[in-house]
């Protein structure tokens, strides 16, 4: 077709609505296959509870389980460690727990049921490396003369206390996540279900 | 002899008349003018071509004894890592054809590297090759996702954890980022689904974009014809038949030059496969050579060594900024300290190109940019508590190199043109 003629708007107009129609059902089709990409039916349905049997747990240990795929630390703290949490009240981001990174019902002091259990996942809210416990105090720990005791992220060097909450400054957004969790009498803990689940 | 070379050409003339196989020999390769100056720094291209070509066969020979599964097996071994195993150690000559691919992926880098660093040199990214420079950093990009996705594979610890701290960054992104990392991985964690998608993104999808950006580069350096150490056009100077006066023909004279580079190049990286295949940690971590934990993340982990210094960057942001907190900053400061390299046709604005005719400042803020990206990358592979001979902590100089990687390409439209430049000579020169 040579410049000087005329176009026809008709056809033009039709084959402008051919092409959007066809855009639109490029993308309609696209859908499909991005969302075959999102976990599966069989991803959803894994995640049972696990109960966990803590009556071997010594004041001053710690017990890693797997829930979901992701590690879950069961800590028997001593009586200075709960001490410790008040002298790490200033520093740390987020002291008294208020972002929503456990369960209602450990939005205490120690963000755990009994003053002693604490339960997290084991997984920093920095980008997903799983802490190292560090619960010498002090010089021994590499980490500060004042150390009380708590855990260091291998991966960019986020610290955390002893019930979880993530020191100022550090690259961690937030205190390490507390699972869903309720006792079974004394010595187990089941993760994952609540009383109120 | 001459009834064969009058049948060879009949059977060439049969083709042309039906495929342009003469033409473009012609225009790509024996009549294709480049300028007779190139010097050491123009073995990199090619260099890449033969990398690519060694990671392509060496890759679908792996292909071939690989399992993307990483469910356990009889002896509690993830199946993924079994199979790299049993390449190392049943496959006839499989730890070499192991060897030579991941030796060759830290060799794609080092001679990428080295052909980036050719293009700072000489301005090969102004005008008109600023299309030629982008097709290349893209290339660059998919290189990088190309090898991430390919870490994955072998299912070790390092894998494992890397893929869970890069896959994690996208989380970083305000409100979609925790649904995006969801899909990225096809799981709540990183896991089976994860590694097979990896897979299936390591040997089809970035393979087919890298060989589609690669020939979009040669294709638009081969329309603005080749930069040179003088940084002059070459094509302002022409003979009477239109072929530029400081032009050789890329066959036979660069072929040839590019076969000594070759040489060079397999020896050095022959070197490297039989007596060092694991880089000193560097090219292969040690601790990828344990199955992958999901409860453990090891004592110290570090990228490989050709992402450590964007990832010293990523750890250089630690301060929350505008109310969103510093986690997705260091995101956005690895993701722009790669994208800005795209904006260097613009930001350059020398009146010359070539380093040989730039200025003191010039060659002051590049010396430093280099300097800083070797001491950025060097703490990469260290964890963040790191000190200088046990005194001068190693954050604040990430920080502070950081800090300047930024400031070299933001203020280089002021530098650039402030400096002090000596005029260009007509033709090229030799040394």
């Amino acid at each position: 077709m040579s410049s000087d003629e005329t176009v026809d708007s008709g056809r033009r107009n039709l084959l402008v609505a051919t092409a959007a129609v066809g855009g639109v059902a490029g993308v309609v089709a696209a859908i499909p296959f991005g969302m075959s990409m999102l976990p599966s039916e069989r991803a959803k349905a894994a995640g049972a509870p696990v109960e966990v049997d803590i009556s071997d747990l010594a004041p001053g240990q710690m017990k890693t389980v797997e829930w979901r795929g992701k590690p879950v630390w069961i800590i028997n703290r001593t009586k200075e460690q709960i001490a410790s949490l008040r002298t790490t009240d200033d520093k740390v981001s987020d002291p008294k727990s208020e972002k929503l990174m456990q369960p209602d019902y450990c939005q205490n002091e120690t963000r755990s049921i009994k003053p002693e259990i604490m339960v997290a996942v084991g997984i920093c809210t920095h980008l997903g490396c799983s802490p190292t416990e560090k619960f010498k105090t002090g010089t021994e720990s590499g980490i500060a003369a004042d150390w009380p005791g708590g855990f260091l992220c291998p991966c960019h060097g986020s610290t955390f206390d002893l019930a979880g909450r993530v020191y100022k400054s550090k690259p961690a957004p937030d205190n390490l996540e507390v699972p869903p969790h309720m006792y079974l009498g004394d010595a187990k803990i089941v993760i994952g279900e609540d009383k109120k689940a | 002899m001459s009834t064969i070379n009058d049948g060879l050409k009949s059977v060439l003339g049969w083709v042309d008349a039906r495929f342009p196989l003469t033409s473009n020999w012609k225009s790509h390769v024996s009549e294709y003018y480049a300028p007779k100056n190139f010097n050491f720094w123009y073995f990199f291209g090619s260099l890449a071509m033969l990398v690519l070509v060694i990671q392509i066969v060496t890759g679908i020979l792996l292909v071939m004894h690989f399992k993307p599964d990483a469910t356990l097996n009889a002896s509690g071994v993830p199946i993924a890592f079994a199979s790299v195993e049993y390449i190392m150690r049943d496959v006839p000559w499989g730890w070499l054809v192991r060897y030579m691919h991941s030796t060759g992926a830290s060799a794609f880098f080092v001679v990428i590297y080295l052909h980036m660093f050719r293009g700072f040199l000489y301005g090969s990214y102004r005008k008109p090759r600023e299309l030629v420079w982008i097709f290349g950093m893209l290339i660059f990009l998919s290189l990088m996702a190309e090898a991430f996705f390919g870490y994955l594979l072998p299912w070790g610890q390092m894998s494992y954890w890397g893929a869970q701290v890069i896959v994690n960054l996208f989380s970083a992104i305000p409100v979609i980022g925790p649904d995006l990392s969801l899909w990225i991985r096809g799981d709540y964690v990183v896991g089976d689904a994860t590694l097979n998608r990896f897979f299936a993104f390591h040997v089809i999808a970035v393979p087919l974009v890298l060989l589609g950006l690669v020939s979009a580069h040669i294709l638009a350096l081969h329309e603005v014809g080749s930069n040179n150490p003088d940084g002059i056009e070459i094509k302002k100077k022409k003979d009477a038949n239109g072929i530029p006066l400081d032009g050789i023909a890329f066959h036979p004279y660069y072929t040839v030059k590019d076969i000594v580079g070759t040489v060079v190049f397999l020896a050095v990286f022959s070197i490297v496969l039989f007596f060092m295949p694991e880089g000193g940690g560097y090219f292969l971590e040690y601790n990828n050579f344990f199955p992958a934990d999901p409860l453990q993340t090891p004592p110290h982990i570090a990228p490989v060594w050709y992402f450590t210094p964007y990832y010293s960057i990523l750890r250089a942001v630690t301060y929350p900024l505008f109310g969103i907190d510093a986690k997705f900053w260091g995101v956005a400061a690895m993701g722009a300290s790669t994208l800005i390299l795209l904006l260097l046709p613009w930001l350059d604005r020398s009146p010359v190109k070539s380093i040989r005719y730039r200025g003191p400042i010039t060659k002051w803020m590049l010396s430093l940019f280099v300097i800083g990206f070797f001491i950025l990358g060097f703490l990469g592979t260290k964890p963040p508590s790191y000190e200088f001979f046990g005194m001068i902590p190693g954050a604040p100089v990430a920080q502070l190199f950081s800090l300047y990687y930024f400031l070299f390409f933001l203020t280089m439209p002021v530098w650039s043109s402030l400096d002090r430049c000596k005029p260009e000579p007509d033709r090229v020169t030799s040394k």
